[in-house]
């Protein structure tokens, strides 16, 4: 095992590492943002909403992520191509984005809803006696104190989804494990460049969740 | 853009020998049915071994069960399988890396390779549950076994173990489900199981749609079955008196 | 058969028990009481060993307990013992609850541990619940259930640690009637116990424990009659008013 040649690569990796973080950070985003919207509608009173959500949840979570890169990758500039009219084609990172965001939505919604759920009775009869709707009572009321319930469980799925990213192998985007195992084989030693992204890959999750341990202690303390 | 729709493209011949797109589809349920209980079975037996070894009273043997959650969590699946399907068998005895490399065919190797870093994977996921479990049992259970002069391993085995499996079950389930859904990065080595085979038909066909549609129904149909298995299970190891840890 | 000898326990800076001593002879009753927290349940669990103890000594039937050589398994089967939450194995059958430790720790055949777990359920009158689980059963035939776990190991002696404190009022008599006849039979008991009539009819002595200390050791007949202590005095005007 040599890693003298790893420091050479390293600027280039960064840029792997960059696409991963972005991907990462817009994924969560777009997907707790759908996930939030979805756990509203599998709580509403109407049946419809709430059932069409609860399916769209339980599609997702018994179906393969890759699966779900794999598909999209396919399908995405298709689905542009009929809806726009025009024949534009779309790249691999905005397939792989959309196919990220829908698929943990499904797994934020469960955390969501959870969290919605624990939050007691007396807290939105509170709110609707004071006059709020349902629209400020869930923003106001229900959802700030929610989210700060589930923050160790969101950041946990996060964490999952960090990981996951590494996926996009499948349909070839350069992130930090492309990057990295490409840059491996162009030097010829393609183990040390794995263990070196296996070894950033396990620093920066196990220390995030050993920060989420932290808190959790400290929140139930 | 111009898609020719065609449901029926699932019966017409693959041109290879006398099969049909859908035995294509078959022989990929196939491999993943078996990929995932061959995993499952490893995650069961050393993730029990790992979940047991963290609640020992020896610290030492607690922390390298600990480390080896650890390290096996935090790396993604990928990686663990490109270390034992690249790299693992150039470190093998030389007998054994030749046999790995040219006596089997690449189907076997593929399947081994995916088998041991899948059940390694998921055996950390296990682990977790495992104790999770002993460590929600009451002390006093505890107490009562050693009174009565059970020694350590029978107390985990008549005592300890029995409870914690029966009120993990609902967690557990879901690590179950997840095995099947992880195999599929099998299809990024090669190995023809049911995602490879569907984007084989895609490839083929060009009826991409609806061969990621039938692919995504196998699966829900599979997820559905395993779940009302286990819940079949469930119900069939319930005694009373005895309350399930909340899944996820 | 067990004496204590100066034992010194602490929970990190906490002292828990401070230089215990006692002795309980064959046949003898033993009620040991004191306010909670006074470390009279942490006392009895030394005995077995199920609580490690810094210094001191505790030996059962010419065994030290604190010896490392000591087989403690083995010494553990020989010393029954009942617990305030009763502790039958949930996923076991009632049967199979007197039988587990009969055929794994003493190597009884099924059929003999199953004849010894029956005779013994006969006795404390709950032959007709054998097949039913712990949890289809009240909290006075649990505890039952329990004693018969523990008589079936054939126990030099029994150990109780608050049997009835976890039991609706109701179900407190049919547990303490068991231990009386068993004491009348002439088993070696120490009881951790609130129970201040069990104590009056049935023990010998009696020890009264207060913040780790044992502030008295005499018989019951005394204990009852003129404690001398100003707090076992305190104790009793108490917990016989309530």
């Amino acid at each position: 095992m040599d890693f003298s040649n790893i420091l050479p690569a390293l600027p280039s990796m960064m840029d792997g590492l960059w696409l991963t973080l972005k991907l990462t950070v817009l994924s969560i985003i777009g997907g707790v943002v759908i996930g939030t919207l979805l756990a509203l509608a599998r709580l509403s009173k109407y049946k419809f909403l709430a059932m069409a959500a609860g399916f769209y949840v339980n599609y997702f979570r018994s179906i393969p992520l890759l699966l779900v890169i794999t598909w999209f990758y396919f399908m995405v500039p298709f689905i542009i191509g009929w809806v726009t009219g025009t024949n534009r084609p779309v790249g691999a990172l905005t397939s792989c984005l959309i196919a990220f965001m829908l698929f943990e939505a499904a797994y934020f919604c469960e955390i969501v809803r959870a969290g919605i759920q624990s939050i007691s009775k007396g807290q939105i009869n509170a709110a609707y006696a004071l006059g709020l709707n349902y629209r400020q009572a869930m923003q106001l009321i229900v959802l700030p104190q929610a989210f700060r319930k589930m923050m160790p469980l969101l950041m946990q799925q996060s964490i999952i989804l960090f990981q996951d990213t590494s996926l996009v192998y499948a349909v070839g985007l350069m992130d930090f494990l492309n990057t990295a195992r490409s840059r491996g084989d162009i030097v010829g030693q393609p183990h040390e460049f794995l263990l070196f992204a296996g070894l950033i890959y396990f620093i920066i999750s196990f220390g995030a969740s050993s920060y989420v341990t932290y808190l959790k202690k400290r929140t139930t303390v | 853009m111009n898609y020719h729709w065609d449901w029926g493209v699932f019966f017409k011949p693959t041109g290879i020998g006398s099969e049909i797109y859908l035995d294509w589809f078959m022989t990929g349920l196939g491999w993943t049915i078996a990929l995932a209980l061959t995993s499952w079975i490893i995650a069961l037996f050393i993730g029990t071994i790992i979940g047991v070894a963290r609640t020992l009273p020896n610290k030492i043997i607690a922390n390298l069960a600990a480390g080896y959650v650890a390290l096996f969590r935090n790396v993604p699946l990928l990686i663990q399988l490109f270390i034992w399907y690249f790299m693992v068998p150039d470190y093998l005895p030389e007998s054994l890396e030749l046999w790995f490399k040219q006596d089997i065919n690449p189907a076997t190797s593929a399947f081994i390779s995916t088998v041991i870093c899948l059940g390694l994977f998921t055996a950390a996921r296990v682990a977790e549950q495992i104790r999770t479990g002993i460590e929600a049992l009451p002390q006093g259970q505890i107490n009562a076994g050693l009174a009565l002069g059970l020694r350590l391993p029978q107390l985990y085995k008549d005592v300890l173990l029995p409870q914690a499996f029966r009120i993990i079950i609902p967690p557990i389930t879901s690590e179950f489900l997840n095995v099947f859904k992880n195999s599929s990065v099998a299809s990024l080595i090669g190995l023809m199981e049911l995602l490879a085979q569907t984007k084989q038909t895609a490839e083929f066909t060009a009826n991409l749609f609806e061969a990621f549609t039938l692919a995504t129904l196998i699966y829900f149909v599979l997820n559905m079955s395993l779940m009302l298995l286990m819940r079949k299970l469930e119900k069939r190891v319930q005694v009373p008196g005895l309350i399930a840890l909340g899944g996820k | 058969m067990i004496s204590i000898e100066h034992i010194n326990k602490w929970y990190g800076d906490f002292q828990v028990l401070t230089d215990c001593t006692a002795d309980i002879s064959k046949g003898e009753v033993v009620v040991v009481c004191g306010p909670s927290g006074s470390g009279k349940s942490t006392l009895i669990k030394c005995v077995n060993a199920l609580e490690p103890f810094q210094e001191g000594r505790i030996i059962v039937d010419g065994i030290s307990v604190g010896d490392p050589q000591t087989d403690l398994p083995l010494l553990r089967s020989r010393i029954g013992m009942v617990f305030q939450n009763f502790e039958l194995f949930p996923h076991l059958s009632i049967t199979e609850n007197l039988m587990l430790a009969q055929q794994r720790v003493l190597g009884r055949s099924a059929d003999e541990a199953r004849d010894t777990g029956l005779k013994l359920l006969d006795r404390v009158g709950l032959k007709a619940q054998a097949a039913k689980f712990p949890g289809q059963l009240s909290g006075g035939q649990q505890q039952r259930v329990a004693i018969a776990r523990a008589l079936a190991m054939n126990p030099i002696a029994m150990l109780f640690d608050e049997p009835t404190s976890a039991l609706d009022p109701e179900m407190v008599n049919e547990v303490l009637d068991v231990m009386t006849e068993l004491a009348q039979e002439g088993m070696t008991m120490m009881c951790v116990t609130h129970e201040m009539g069990f104590a009056r009819r049935v023990a010998n002595r009696v020890i009264f424990m207060d913040k780790g200390h044992i502030e008295e050791d005499c018989s019951a007949v005394e204990f009852f009659g003129s404690p001398r202590g100003e707090r076992a005095q305190h104790f009793l005007s108490k917990i016989l008013h309530n």
